[in-house]
């Protein structure tokens, strides 16, 4: 192959580099005004009067918006499929206050100065409510109940009883768990917990909304989908998708946090009510406290495993928090057992049972993970525990226990996403030589159970098997429009949403790879509702594989077409055509493809070599990891250090190797930071109180360990040139393999994120 | 008030509110190389080099520098005339969003001006202001001391 498989450089990264690329925060309009947001101070509240006069009353003040002048619309800021799997629980500005940063009301004004001061003067008079903080006493008869309206409801059929604060609920049962953990010679019951986190993309969420021409609404936003914008905001805003256009600029990371729709709509009604162009950037600790957070999940395994090192029974109990509204509810509560339970398929009693309940703390959302980062937290350890139980290597009761090529999993077809999955074959497993190459890179052999000592030091070894999905089958979709230009070139439009993953360049290098031309020859756009077909938005571990086929079927019609006219010019038939090095060639001749676009535009038979495509997927490959931690603990005072840490992913053809290592890389040290150092705190009243980087803590280069990426190739005959995905999988394993490794260096288990020092020096201390 | 500032090498007047910190003079003056992470000077996002020295121009009050120079990441390098070290980033695929990426380019130059030849610790120690949540910082440190070797050659 002569682009896939390439390390090429990211087509927007010299650009990046220099500072030319524009984000929505680098347009400017004349005449352009600044929005600010009053956000509740009380965790739980209704708002019995608002008094904005004495801000209208500001010079350069332009609108306010609040509960009372803006349409009651309920919808889920959740950008999903349609109809979407989330609870329509939320409106643009309401009455009722459920989290410390609710919205309560927004400023437009002639400067963002102006704005705030306004801010400042809108009086609101409270009636302070009841508020529940410990989600699992949220279900608690008698608890204060977030969302008593009674027209909240899913638009697709979902358990949803607002009136216990449940926003959603999921049970399946693979054979009879009670029966099987009574069959089995062992059994374990453990409880874990995991906690908030800051997606803590650089750039801040935000948005710049204006008139065009045509007086349509162009809003020009960091989102990861833009057609979901497109069309939550017309539904929001009461008028048609055929007034807005949504463009997607460069986007500053996202890793789900702009999976949500709740900006956008908030811009595009000031500008309709104004005229005005209107622009909102979040502060960064707008963004901790009122953007969207990882679900907070406790999660209980029990299990039985038998003598011969078989699992026998496999049951994953989930409660989540989904805090005051139940955006991604059902769906990342669900992932924590669908991408999960499937990695040990041949389990014969297995069980998930999930309930995603309401508090009145930050929001969730989607998260780079997406539950299975939970979840894994809680059944890595388990595993663990059952290899140590009987003896046995846990590289070899992985082995004994995963998947393999050629097998499948009935939660496949039992757990899908709002509805059920799809039967699914694994056709590419790579998961073996991920552990063989992890095991020897991180020493396994030589440091496991050995437990080395250097005065208070200890250093031990953990690891742990991962799995996750590539798209969500039969719902994600994402199409491609192609045509050519006389000097060989090609457009290639997209709606694949590019949020800084490189997505741009892979799908060009699929595309130049299917027509034998360079990356260079591939001019490309992504997303723009105007300009670009469909696509449901880079989420879901979707682009490579959904996007990435589409990409692939769109270049082969534009090779069929460019065969059609080269057949024409030259009077050979299509079959002894052939593509090579930018012509088309036969024997005895050849013809440039710029000679071919030049005959196909002016000279003949008039004609644009154009196609599109579009491709859903009837799977799910799953991309498999093994992630490997050295640690090195001080038994003295529980301080301790990460020595190294590999992360072995198959993830089939990396497309570009260096950009999948960079997915990977990148998800590692966000999932150590969440694992180690990254905490919501909150005080007595519900409030965040560390919302900044310095007191939230995410690693800087000077925190990193030794970190070791093996790309292990395999060939998923489902995706294009054998692609999986990649981008989500690795932030699972540093929760779990580091708890592992603690164990194997100090013999303690921690059941509760972020692993510290102060929790292993309390638990030292009972030893 | 005005202000006289030397950006990028060239002599600006530069009308400016009392309060403005040098990040809001830059991106009003269509520096918008420049990006805004935090605001509190803890990302590294919004840096430049005043006088001699990378800082976080979210911090610095744009009234208390006049007359100074300031370089931001448009004096670094461009398209056509990229900097070493941007080619170097480019080549290591150390730019995903490239939010951070600016940021990135100034502690590395401003090391780099001072320390021809600096270890592995000192390239991060420079970067220690610099928060990046796409790449997990390897592929920058590889670019980066790429970088070093290829000035250390010339």
């Amino acid at each position: 192959m002569k682009t896939v498989g390439k390390s090429v450089k990211k087509i927007d990264s010299l650009s990046l580099s220099t500072g030319r690329m524009k984000f929505y925060d680098d347009y400017s309009f004349p005449d352009e005004a600044y929005i600010k947001m009053l956000f509740s101070p009380h965790a739980h509240a209704k708002i019995l009067s608002i008094d904005t006069s004495q801000a209208e009353k500001i010079d350069g003040v332009i609108d306010i918006l609040h509960f009372k002048n803006v349409p009651r619309i309920l919808h889920t800021t959740a950008g999903q499929g349609f109809p979407e799997p989330s609870p329509y629980d939320a409106v643009m500005f309401d009455n009722i206050m459920r989290f410390v940063g609710d919205r309560v009301a927004a400023v437009l004004a002639e400067t963002p100065a102006i704005a705030i001061e306004a801010i400042s003067r809108i009086k609101v008079e409270y009636e302070i409510l009841e508020a529940v903080f410990d989600y699992e006493k949220s279900m608690d008869k008698g608890t204060t109940v977030l969302h008593s309206e009674k027209d909240k409801k899913y638009p697709i059929p979902i358990p949803y009883y607002p009136e216990k604060n449940i926003a959603a609920e999921v049970n399946i049962d693979i054979g009879n768990l009670e029966q099987g953990i009574v069959e089995s010679d062992y059994r374990f019951e453990e409880t874990f917990y995991t906690h908030y986190g800051a997606h803590a993309m650089l750039e801040p969420h935000g948005v710049v909304t204006y008139l065009d021409e045509n007086n349509r609404l162009v809003i020009i936003t960091a989102t990861q989908v833009p057609f979901h914008v497109r069309r939550i905001c017309a539904m929001v805003l009461q008028i048609p998708i055929k007034k807005i256009r949504v463009i997607k600029p460069r986007i500053g990371g996202g890793f789900g946090g702009k999976q949500e729709v709740f900006l956008e709509y908030v811009a595009g009604l000031f500008t309709l009510r104004t005229g005005r162009p209107a622009k909102i950037v979040y502060t960064r600790a707008e963004v901790f406290q009122s953007s969207r957070t990882r679900h907070p999940m406790r999660v209980t395994i029990r299990s039985g495993l038998n003598k011969n090192g078989q699992i026998h029974a496999l049951g994953i109990e989930a409660l989540m928090n989904t805090g005051a509204y139940g955006s991604h509810a059902l769906t990342v509560l669900s992932n924590g057992g669908s991408k999960v339970l499937p990695l040990t398929n041949k389990v014969p009693h297995q069980r998930f049972a999930g309930t995603t309940v309401y508090t009145n703390l930050p929001v969730g959302g989607a998260y780079r993970g997406y539950g299975a980062t939970q979840s894994y937290f809680a059944v890595g350890q388990v595993m663990d525990m059952m290899a140590r139980k009987i003896d046995l290597d846990v590289l070899d009761f992985y082995k004994q226990n995963t998947i393999k090529v050629g097998e499948s999993s009935p939660i496949f077809e039992k757990l899908g996403e709002g509805k059920e999955g799809v039967k699914m074959i694994v056709d590419s497993c790579g998961l073996e030589e991920c552990i063989d190459l992890g095991a020897k890179e991180i020493g396994w052999n030589s440091k496991r159970n050995k437990r080395i000592i250097n005065g208070t030091r200890a250093r031990g070894v953990g690891m742990v098997c991962l799995m996750q999905g590539s798209g969500i089958p039969r719902i994600d979709m994402g199409a491609a429009y192609m045509k050519m230009n006389e000097d060989g070139s090609f457009n290639l439009d997209i709606g694949a949403t590019d949020i800084g993953t490189g997505s741009d360049t892979i799908l060009g290098q699929i595309a130049a790879e299917t027509l034998g031309v360079d990356i260079e020859d591939i001019i490309v756009l992504s997303s723009d509702t105007d300009q670009t077909p469909f696509d449901v938005g880079a989420y879901a571990s979707s682009t490579t594989f959904i996007s990435g086929e589409a990409v692939r079927k769109c270049a082969l019609k534009i090779k069929e077409e460019i065969f059609k006219v080269a057949s024409e010019m030259a009077n050979i038939p299509i079959e002894k055509l052939e593509l090579k090095n930018k012509q088309v060639i036969w024997t005895g001749g050849k013809l440039d493809f710029k000679d071919i676009c030049i005959y196909a535009l002016y000279t003949n038979n008039q004609l644009q070599i154009q196609a599109t495509a579009s491709n859903i997927a009837d799977v799910s490959p799953p991309p498999f990891s093994a992630h490997f931690a050295e640690v090195e603990v001080d038994t003295a005072t529980g301080e301790f250090s990460i020595v190294k840490y590999v992360a072995a992913v198959d993830c089939g053809t990396a497309i570009n190797p260096k950009l999948a290592e960079g997915q990977v890389e990148g998800a590692v040290v966000n999932g150590l930071c969440w694992a180690l150092t990254e905490e919501y705190k909150f005080n007595e009243n519900g409030k965040m109180v560390n919302a900044d980087f310095g007191r939230y803590k995410i690693f800087t280069a000077a925190d990193l360990p030794d970190l070791k990426t093996i790309l292990v190739p395999t060939y998923e005959p489902s995706g294009p040139y054998g692609a999986k995905s990649v981008s989500e999988i690795a932030i699972n394993g540093p929760g779990p393999a580091i708890a592992n490794a603690i164990y194997d260096a100090v013999g303690i288990r921690i059941h509760s994120l972020p692993l510290t020092a102060e929790k292993i020096y309390e638990k030292l201390k009972q030893k | 008030m005005k202000v006289k500032l030397n950006i990028n090498n060239h002599d600006k007047l530069l009308e400016i509110h009392p309060g403005e910190t040098l990040l809001e003079t830059l991106r009003n003056n269509n520096f918008k190389g420049v990006k805004c992470g935090c605001g509190t000077g803890d990302c590294g996002a919004c840096l430049v080099i005043l006088n001699e020295d990378a800082v976080n121009s979210c911090q610095v009050l744009t009234a208390s520098i006049d007359g100074e120079s300031v370089t931001t990441i448009e004096g670094i390098g461009s398209m056509d005339k990229p900097h070493l070290i941007q080619e170097e980033l480019v080549k290591a695929g150390a730019v995903q969003c490239g939010y951070c990426t600016p940021g990135i380019v100034i502690s590395a130059y401003t090391l780099l001006k001072k320390n021809q030849n600096p270890t592995d610790d000192e390239i991060k120690a420079a970067l220690d202001g610099n928060l990046c949540r796409c790449t997990g910082y390897v592929k920058i440190l590889d670019g980066i001391k790429n970088a070093v070797k290829r000035m250390s050659a010339k």
